[in-house]
């Protein structure tokens, strides 16, 4: 089979060669012509705005009839803005891209060659040159200047409530932690604590907040309250990327990054808007990692905020998932460890619900 | 300029002086054309081995191409080639996805556009253009070709080697491509692209450094700054980036080579892998970035502006006009020549970098896109009423610089950084950056082949041929690219060897089919051009003195110019090298050769004046006329 298909190809390529043979011994018989140009000079003025108007066509058919195709429903609040600046830009490039194209392509057209015809000896203008120096100039100060007050807005603080989660990017999963319905606070971590029989993040377990803390491989997030990632990484960069919020943020190993912003759309109400009741939230990779980059997903479910904290609530600390680790636990903590991590009735609790 | 004339007379003396005409050298073949200290000879050698990796780097991005269109198809029949990286069920192996997507960057990026590009052009432009005998240091660019040599040597070697060639994108960000255990091919594979790109980078500074002292030094009598052809100054402006910005990727590499061999802790810290903690502590990642941009921006540039220069030039000969704006050229590619050592950060915005530094970066990278802008408008203003001639290397030109504006308007974009946050690492930067510096580069490349083809090989390449290779390879890498745009906004991230694990990035597999198609059949259009360059070389029609009527320095030399380029005297220049279609010449040229004083008819009133100028330093001017 293959051998046919060599053989066919051999073929081929030997008739092409011989046509090629010929038409250059025809062309050198007829004696060398001593022209300016080519015969077929005039054919490519013409297939340069053939070309230009059967691309302009698809390119502006494609981009209108196929919009929802390619474009993600937003669902954070600065992916408004970013999208909004998106197409701002997009409508000014491409207006100028429009023109200046269908400029170009006249030009070669109109100009193509023509015996007899002297080009212009046109070397300089320098009212036109300052035209198009300054035109662009003013037209990009407008827009850094929109982009930088959004940008700034973006990268700005976060509110103090905030709601903060830790996403940790590892070969090739990714891992959250929830500072936990207590304390509210992330306990500290050292990446030489880490091991293979549980303790994944480092917990350090000296550090009370760290008891109340859990792990999620979902990540779950509330609407409309402002939520900020801090991110790490164990191993080698990994990037977090959240498409329909416009979130994107490294996951740097020995330096914690982090991003903020506040989701719109719950999980539910996006299935309503794209009616696809199958539709989640996804959490990919960006940055290359290693083999398994492509496949470094975590689901992602916005929540109402009152289903949000329900769900926090229903989670099981991760000190009781590795009760284990309570021997870590200094001493005089350990009882305090208990408490917060679910393993025991807090006493206080049960007297103040008594007391109720 | 006369004492830098009689040291080349010596240096090439025992070359032969004698016979210039025909290519009788004294020296042996091993001298003649394989230690070759002749610009010319290095030039095609860089060209040669430019177009050897062009190949293979094609090649590589149509098999990962294949995976990513036809993920489905049973791709076994690549065995041969492949062996164990490809797996049981037919598949290509994800980890060497990387290893292929890696390889392809870092070939076509470093080996075609910067070696095979300015290697080649430079090489053969410089002397022919300027009027000298040869470069100011043959021996040094007969060792940057050999240093190039024996990178490419080790860099083809690690494409065989059984853990794989380097894997961690053509960035090479450590601490992925610093350990071994994080992806195999940063073990072997890692170590001799580092010592490769080490060769590399030396071959290329010695390179630089010749073309910059040639440039300075060597220009022929009346060859000021101000006359030199918009190639030369591309080509100045490029090796003077190289040698300010290869240095400082030396640096990356050499302090990874530490982080990955002698424990040390630069770019490393706080890493738990392969259930151990490692002791690196207080090293940065982000370091590694700053330093590998430092140079990498400044890199697309390296690889662009030859490419414009080579453009500018052919766009002026064809259209029979000077060019547009020849100052505002050059102060263009000055502007963006400074402006682009201080853009790098535009590629690291969502890194955990300071954000205050990506305010600062986002405004200086989007002033470096005004002189970009001039140079499409001079481009274009240069195309009106001329007289255009669609040669292959016209036909180029034109497609380059269509490229240049397409790729480059979506770097207003990119170089926005709240834009940026949601296009970064998509298929919408790989659309921009091949299409701005990829093709656009490419193009160029192809342009200088068609049109010094002449005067490299003393014979005409096949002007169909290379017609129709413009228009496949223009109409396809459009269909390659320009979908990307499209993929890319929806958010696909690149590098991915697959997107069926997201539902996110589950559509599009026709558009990426169309792509994957377009590229095949955009590489198999290079056999035209390679068949056509080969075949030429030996069969094509003999080539006139100056086939293109052109007015630069070159071609006042023989048809196979020898050693030393000119057999008798190097030619005085008089004017600068765009009087195409001047008002009242017998021609549409007059080279760059010809003093005032002859053309009466035609100069401009202050020109008028230089011919007292003219005749009190040029009694003995001798124009070569070429004809031999
Ligand atoms: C003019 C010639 C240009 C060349 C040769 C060029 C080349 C490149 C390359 C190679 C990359 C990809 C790097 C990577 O991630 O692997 C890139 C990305 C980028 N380019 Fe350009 N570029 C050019 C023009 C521009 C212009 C005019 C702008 C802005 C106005 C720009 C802004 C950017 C930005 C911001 C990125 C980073 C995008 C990201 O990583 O998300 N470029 N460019
Ligand atoms: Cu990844
Ligand atoms: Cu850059």
């Amino acid at each position: 089979m293959s051998l046919i298909i060599g053989l066919g190809a051999i073929l081929v390529l030997g008739v092409l060669y011989m046509i090629f043979r010929v038409t250059n011994l025809v062309a050198i018989a007829k004696g060398v012509k001593d022209d300016k140009v080519g015969p077929n000079n005039s054919l490519h003025g013409v297939l340069f705005i053939i070309f230009m108007v059967v691309s302009l066509v698809a390119f502006f058919w494609y981009s209108f009839a196929h919009f929802d195709g390619y474009t993600l429903p937003i669902a954070s609040v600065h992916g408004k803005e970013t999208d909004h600046l998106f197409w701002v830009t997009m409508a000014i490039t491409v207006a100028a891209f429009v023109i200046i194209s269908i400029i170009m392509f006249v030009f070669i057209y109109q100009y193509r060659y023509k015996e007899g015809r002297r080009a212009k000896f046109y070397p300089d203008n320098h009212y036109l040159e300052l035209t198009w120096t300054v035109v662009p100039a003013i037209v990009l100060t407008v827009l850094i200047f929109t982009g930088l007050s959004t940008w700034n807005d973006i990268t700005s603080p976060a509110k103090k409530n905030a709601e903060v989660i830790e996403i940790v990017g590892q070969q090739f999963a990714w891992t959250a932690r929830y500072p936990g319905v207590k304390d509210n606070q992330l306990g500290k971590v050292n990446f030489k604590l880490i091991d293979n029989f549980g303790n994944e993040f480092g917990l350090d377990l000296a550090d009370k907040n760290s008891y109340d803390d859990f792990k999620s491989l979902e990540l779950h997030i509330p609407k409309g309250k402002e939520v900020l990632l801090k991110i790490r990484a164990k191993d080698v960069l990994h990037s977090v990327f959240l498409p329909h919020f416009r979130v994107k943020m490294d996951a740097v190993p020995g330096m914690q990054t982090q991003f903020k912003f506040v989701a719109t759309k719950t999980t539910k109400e996006m299935r309503l808007e794209t009616s696809n009741p199958d539709f989640n939230y996804e959490l990919a990779c960006t940055e290359i990692c290693g083999q398994g980059h492509f496949s470094m997903k975590m689901p992602v479910v916005v929540d109402e905020w009152d289903d949000y904290v329900k769900w926090k609530q229903a989670q099981e600390t991760w000190l009781k998932q590795n009760p284990k680790y309570l021997d870590k636990v200094p001493a005089d903590l350990r009882e305090a460890a208990m408490i917060k991590a679910g393993l025991e009735k807090d006493p206080g609790a049960t007297v103040a619900s008594v007391n109720e | 300029m006369a004492t830098t004339d009689i040291h080349i007379h010596s240096d090439v003396h025992h070359h032969g002086d004698h016979d210039h005409e025909h290519e009788h050298h004294e020296g042996n073949f091993w001298t003649t054309y394989i230690f070759s200290q002749d610009h010319k000879v290095i030039a095609k050698q860089f060209l040669i081995t430019g177009i050897f990796w062009a190949l293979i780097g094609g090649v590589l991005s149509v098999i990962f191409r294949l995976q990513l269109g036809f993920p489905e198809s049973n791709i076994s029949w690549l065995k041969p080639l492949l062996g164990g990286w490809i797996t049981a069920d037919g598949k290509l192996d994800p980890q060497f996805y990387l290893a292929l997507v890696t390889m392809h960057g870092t070939i076509m990026v470093f080996f075609v556009l910067t070696a095979g590009l300015s290697g080649t052009f430079s090489n053969f432009l410089i002397p022919l253009q300027i009027g000298a005998r040869d470069m100011a240091s043959g021996f040094l660019n007969m060792l940057s070709y050999w240093f190039f040599f024996i990178s490419s040597v080790l860099m083809f070697i690690s494409l065989f080697i059984s853990t794989g060639p380097a894997s961690g994108g053509w960035t090479v960000y450590p601490p992925l491509s610093a350990l071994e255990q994080a992806i195999s091919g940063s073990g072997l594979g890692m170590t001799l692209w580092l010592v490769a790109m080490a060769f590399f980078i030396a071959s290329s500074l010695l390179g630089s450094i010749n073309y910059i002292s040639t440039v300075i030094n060597m220009r022929t009598r009346g060859m000021s700054f101000t006359k030199l052809p918009l190639t030369i100054w591309a080509f100045f402006f490029t090796a003077i980036i190289g040698v300010l910005s290869f240095p400082v990727l030396f640096a990356a590499a050499l302090l990874l080579i530490f982080d990955r061999s002698f424990g040390t802790s630069f770019f490393l810290s706080d890493i738990y892998i392969n259930g151990e903690p490692l002791a690196h502590e207080g090293g940065s990642p982000i370091l590694f970035q700053h330093l590998f941009w430092f140079l990498g921006h400044p890199e697309v540039y390296i690889v662009l502006l030859p490419a414009l220069g080579i453009s500018s030039e052919i766009i002026a000969t064809n259209s029979r006009k000077p060019i547009f704006g020849y100052k505002a050229m050059i102060g263009s590619m000055l502007f963006i020549a400074i402006l682009s050592f201080i853009v790098w950060a535009h590629h690291m915005f969502v890194t955990g970098m300071n954000p205050f530094l990506g305010s600062i970066f986002m405004l200086l990278t989007l002033i470096i896109a005004v002189p970009s802008a001039v140079k499409i408008f001079n481009y274009v203003t240069t195309l009106w009423k001329g007289n255009i001639r669609f040669t292959p290397a016209m036909l180029f030109s034109i497609g380059l610089v269509s490229f240049f504006l397409t790729g480059g308007i979506t770097g207003i974009f990119l170089g926005n950084s709240a834009i940026d946050i949601q296009l970064h690492d998509t298929y919408f930067v790989v659309a921009h950056f091949h299409l701005v510096m990829g093709s656009a580069s490419f193009f160029g490349m192809l342009a200088g082949i068609y049109h010094w083809f002449p005067k490299m090989f003393g014979r005409m390449m096949n002007e169909g041929l290379g017609q129709l290779h413009f228009w496949l390879t223009f109409i396809g890498v459009y269909l390659v690219f320009f979908p990307m745009h499209y993929i890319g906004i929806a958010g696909f991230p690149r590098r991915y060897y697959s997107w069926t694990n997201f539902d996110t990035f589950s559509g599009f597999t026709d558009l990426n089919m169309l792509v994957s198609s377009a590229a095949i059949a955009t590489l198999a259009a290079q056999f035209i051009f390679l068949f056509n360059f080969f075949y030429s070389m030996f069969r094509g029609r003999l080539a006139p003195i100056n086939p293109w009527n052109a007015t630069t320095l070159e071609w006042t030399t023989p048809r196979n110019p020898g050693h030393g380029n000119w057999p008798g005297e190097i030619p005085a220049v008089y004017r600068w090298p765009y009087d195409y279609s001047k008002p009242g010449a017998k021609e549409d040229f007059i080279p760059q050769t010809v003093p005032y004083s002859e053309t009466p008819e035609s100069n401009l009133p202050h020109e008028t004046k230089l011919i007292k100028l003219e005749s009190s330093n040029g009694d003995n001017a001798i124009i070569v006329e070429g004809s031999h």
